[in-house]
């Protein structure tokens, strides 16, 4: 397999990815913009939204203030933000078609048919009310995508590397999602917990969809914001869960090394990782700061990425 | 257009269908409107979703357009398809010859055939060529023949397409559709196969692997200037049906005169390189330093025969319009036969007599650039403006060597689905060719139609579709 093969199914699944995640941080965002806040806009909030999309720094040279509008726009529509949905959706078709011979044609089919059906759609017509479905068939495309890879792609070499991709970006959207509201979730909050904050711990639950299997994981009438990091970083029943996503992280790294007869350095940082997560406690993880942890772990997690592209020549 | 009426390949003289046309125009004329508009949207919903598309050069707007496909195949006999292809196999032996000559003793010159000039003044003639032999003694290993038909009997060359032909993926994907559409049709005509072409094409390259590679199965990669060609979508087709790797210029380099891969384990060394980039971005350390695309060190890898370069650069004064002129003498000179398939006459504007009778007659005939193609750059008389003869006259005098004319053929019309149902429009074929151990041929092509009333210009950057084309079994 081409290195530059390796890189663009990687790519196309990290794309992929981020197209999803955008489109739920934007729905948690309007949802947050729905509810009244007394005697202020909901400025913050979308700044905070924009923080956790990572594309705080784009906005800022674009826009003054973070408007309803002007956010929607720049995180669905902006080719200048590189994470916009557009901007996701074109690259992981463009990655996707230059690796034609690499994917299926259910994978091929389901990137382009959202390629296409995104070109029909005007920004401007783009209304509140439409705005609501229009995530939804974005979290729906992307998850069709992830279907035909997992239902159709040989479990060969670029399937690990697409698994790869995937996971390392699913990765990198919880651990911003929990790191830019960390100090909600310390402990001490937890006595004094008002409605508000407890709105935000539902917040956060929402943006990874866990709103409701948070439910079932603690069978507790509260949300507790200790339990809701736990829950999106060690708790493996969790989909978009850290350790859950290193799991898979650290077999892709396995199947690949064993594939290459090899021991790369990938394969070692993310078992080192995954070790990491297993052998830690909550309690642990709040001794030694939320935050730090976060901002450790988001390093980590970028400097896997780049050790996988030189370990298998991507460029 | 001319005062004849052109050649109705369904309907004859009698108004009754042509015999290879008997079945299928029962069949259509059982078809209402409205099935048929149904099934032509059909068509291009299939070829959308699977993202068979091309780009076109000079617009910013929906870059990658669909080629329109026309629902109505072509038919060809078996006796017509071996006369063609009989005419297609002589052609492509002489070109051949004739660039292996031009390359080495240039015999053709010294026997006073054709001018010295028409080649080694030509752009197209590759001195970096001159003296090597590539495995054998194949240039042109992958063509296009573009054909034109204007009688029962009567076909012409339009021009013989030896650098990067493409097409084919369309001629192939074309026939899948069909076969997914109308699985019937196919059971009450005995259409010959395509489908192996793929297999066809990768027997060949692999038959022109360098000498010296000792590999049992010589590794073919193909290489493509990337997503924003506008034959892109071949390129990768073509890779996925041999099953061999898509190359870019940056996925391979050249080592101790070598040429390999980079892949996600050990470099993989490469032997047959089919390329999709033209010559002049082949490598930049011997043509352009300025290219983004070429592979440095390749012309040197390739030269020591360690790698074969398809086709091989310096091919593409094979099909210049004014070596064009000249190939009813290349084919004798090489064959010592007639050609059996015409060239259109053709005026060399380089020539005073030529551009006098060109200018006086401008408004009758087709003017070409000699190295343009795809349909750009090209005046056909009768239907242009008077601003556009003008223009066009200026243009003549100003560089009358960088431009060939042909009469205004009357080019056969088939059957096509248009608005009001089914109505002749102009067409013509290009057959692909393969050439290696042995010359292969894959019945029928692609057949590119005119889908404007009345137009001649075929060209998809020019509004042309394509049909299935078929070539009817004994």
């Amino acid at each position: 397999m081409l290195g530059r093969t390796a890189a663009s199914l990687y790519w196309t699944s990290r794309y992929n990815e981020r197209a999803e995640n955008m489109a739920r941080l934007l729905e948690v965002g309007y949802r947050i913009a729905m509810t009244p806040r007394l005697g202020q806009d909901h400025s913050d909030d979308w700044r905070s939204t924009l923080v956790s999309a990572g594309c705080d720094g784009a906005f800022f040279a674009k826009y003054d203030d973070p408007s309803k509008r002007a956010v929607v726009q720049h995180m669905l529509f902006d080719r200048d933000n590189p994470s916009s949905v557009r901007s996701c959706i074109e690259a992981a078709r463009n990655n996707a078609r230059s690796v034609r011979t690499a994917i299926t044609g259910e994978m091929w089919e389901s990137l382009n048919t959202t390629y296409l059906e995104f070109l029909d759609i005007r920004p401007q017509h783009m209304t509140d009310n439409k705005l609501p479905d229009f995530l939804a068939w974005i979290k729906q495309r992307s998850m069709l995508f992830r279907g035909a890879m997992l239902g159709t792609l040989m479990r060969d070499a670029g399937y690990h590397f697409s698994q790869f991709g995937a996971f390392i970006e699913r990765t990198d959207n919880t651990a911003r999602i929990l790191d830019v509201k960390y100090w909600i979730l310390l402990p001490d909050n937890e006595v004094i917990g008002g409605d508000l904050d407890r709105y935000q711990w539902t917040t956060i639950l929402r943006s990874v969809s866990a709103h409701r299997s948070y439910r079932h994981a603690y069978r507790d009438a509260q949300v507790r914001p200790f339990n809701v990091a736990e829950f999106l970083i060690l708790r493996k029943e969790m989909p978009r869960s850290i350790a859950y996503c290193y799991d898979w992280i650290a077999e892709s790294a396995a199947a690949l090394a064993v594939r290459y007869h090899d021991s790369p350095v990938s394969c070692d940082m993310a078992q080192g990782t995954l070790s990491l997560l297993e052998d830690t406690s909550m309690d642990r993880i709040f001794q030694g700061g939320l935050h730090e942890f976060l901002t450790d772990l988001i390093g980590r997690n970028n400097a896997l990425g780049a050790q996988l592209a030189a370990d298998y020549h991507f460029s | 257009m001319t005062d004849t009426e052109p050649f109705n390949e369904m309907l004859g003289s009698d108004g009754e269908p042509r015999a290879p046309y008997k079945a299928l125009a029962d069949w259509f004329s059982g078809m209402t409107p409205a099935e048929m508009r149904r099934k032509s949207r059909e068509a291009e919903t299939i070829f959308r979703r699977l993202g068979i598309t091309f780009a076109v050069y000079g617009t910013s707007e929906a870059t990658e357009r669909l080629i329109p496909f026309d629902i109505v195949p072509r038919v060809l006999a078996a006796a017509e398809w071996r006369r063609i292809s009989a005419g297609i196999d002589q052609r492509v032996r002489a070109l051949n010859a004739f660039l292996h000559d031009i390359y080495h003793r240039q015999e053709i010159i010294r026997a006073g055939r054709i001018p010295a000039d028409l080649v080694v003044q030509n752009e197209a003639f590759l001195p970096e060529m001159i003296g090597f032999t590539p495995p054998r003694k194949v240039y042109a290993h992958i063509i296009g023949t573009d054909l034109v038909r204007v009688g029962e009997d009567e076909f012409y060359v339009l021009e013989d397409n030896t650098r990067t032909p493409s097409g084919v993926s369309y001629m192939l994907e074309n026939r899948e559709t069909m076969m997914r559409m109308f699985p019937e049709l196919f059971q009450q005509n005995r259409v010959a196969p395509i489908e192996h072409y793929p297999d066809l094409l990768r027997e060949t390259l692999e038959s022109v692997a360098p000498e010296t590679c000792d590999a049992q199965d010589p590794t073919v990669c193909i290489l493509t200037p990337g997503i924003y060609n506008s034959a892109y979508f071949e390129h990768a087709f073509l890779a996925d049906s041999m099953g061999v790797e898509l190359c870019e210029a940056r996925d391979l380099f050249v080592e101790d005169g070598k040429v390999f891969m980079r892949t996600t384990r050990a470099p993989e060394r490469v032997h047959v390189i089919y390329r999709r980039i033209d010559d002049a971005f082949l490598d930049p350390l011997t043509f352009r330093p300025d290219s983004m695309l070429g592979v440095p060190g390749l012309f040197d890898a390739y030269r020591a025969g360690n790698v074969t370069i398809c086709n091989a650069p310096g091919t593409g004064i094979a099909d210049d319009k004014a070596v064009y002129a000249y190939l009813p003498e290349i084919i004798e000179f090489y064959t010592g036969q007639k050609p059996i398939l015409q060239n259109v006459p053709t005026w060399n504007c380089a020539r005073d007599d030529d551009l006098a009778y060109v200018l006086d007659h401008l408004s009758d005939i087709v003017v070409k650039e000699v190295h343009g193609s795809g349909g750009y750059g090209m005046l056909i008389g009768p239907t242009a403006s008077k601003r556009e003869l003008a223009e066009f006259k200026r243009r003549l005098k100003a560089n009358p060597s960088n431009y060939i004319a042909q009469p205004t053929l009357s080019l056969s019309a088939c059957p096509t689905h248009v608005a009001s149902g089914l109505a002749p429009r102009h067409v013509d074929l290009r057959p692909y060719v393969l050439v290696g151990d042995k010359v292969r041929i894959t019945p029928g092509g692609l057949t590119r139609v005119a889908l404007k009333k009345g137009s001649l210009v075929v060209n998809s950057s020019q509004g042309g579709g394509t049909k299935d084309t078929w070539v009817l079994e004994d």
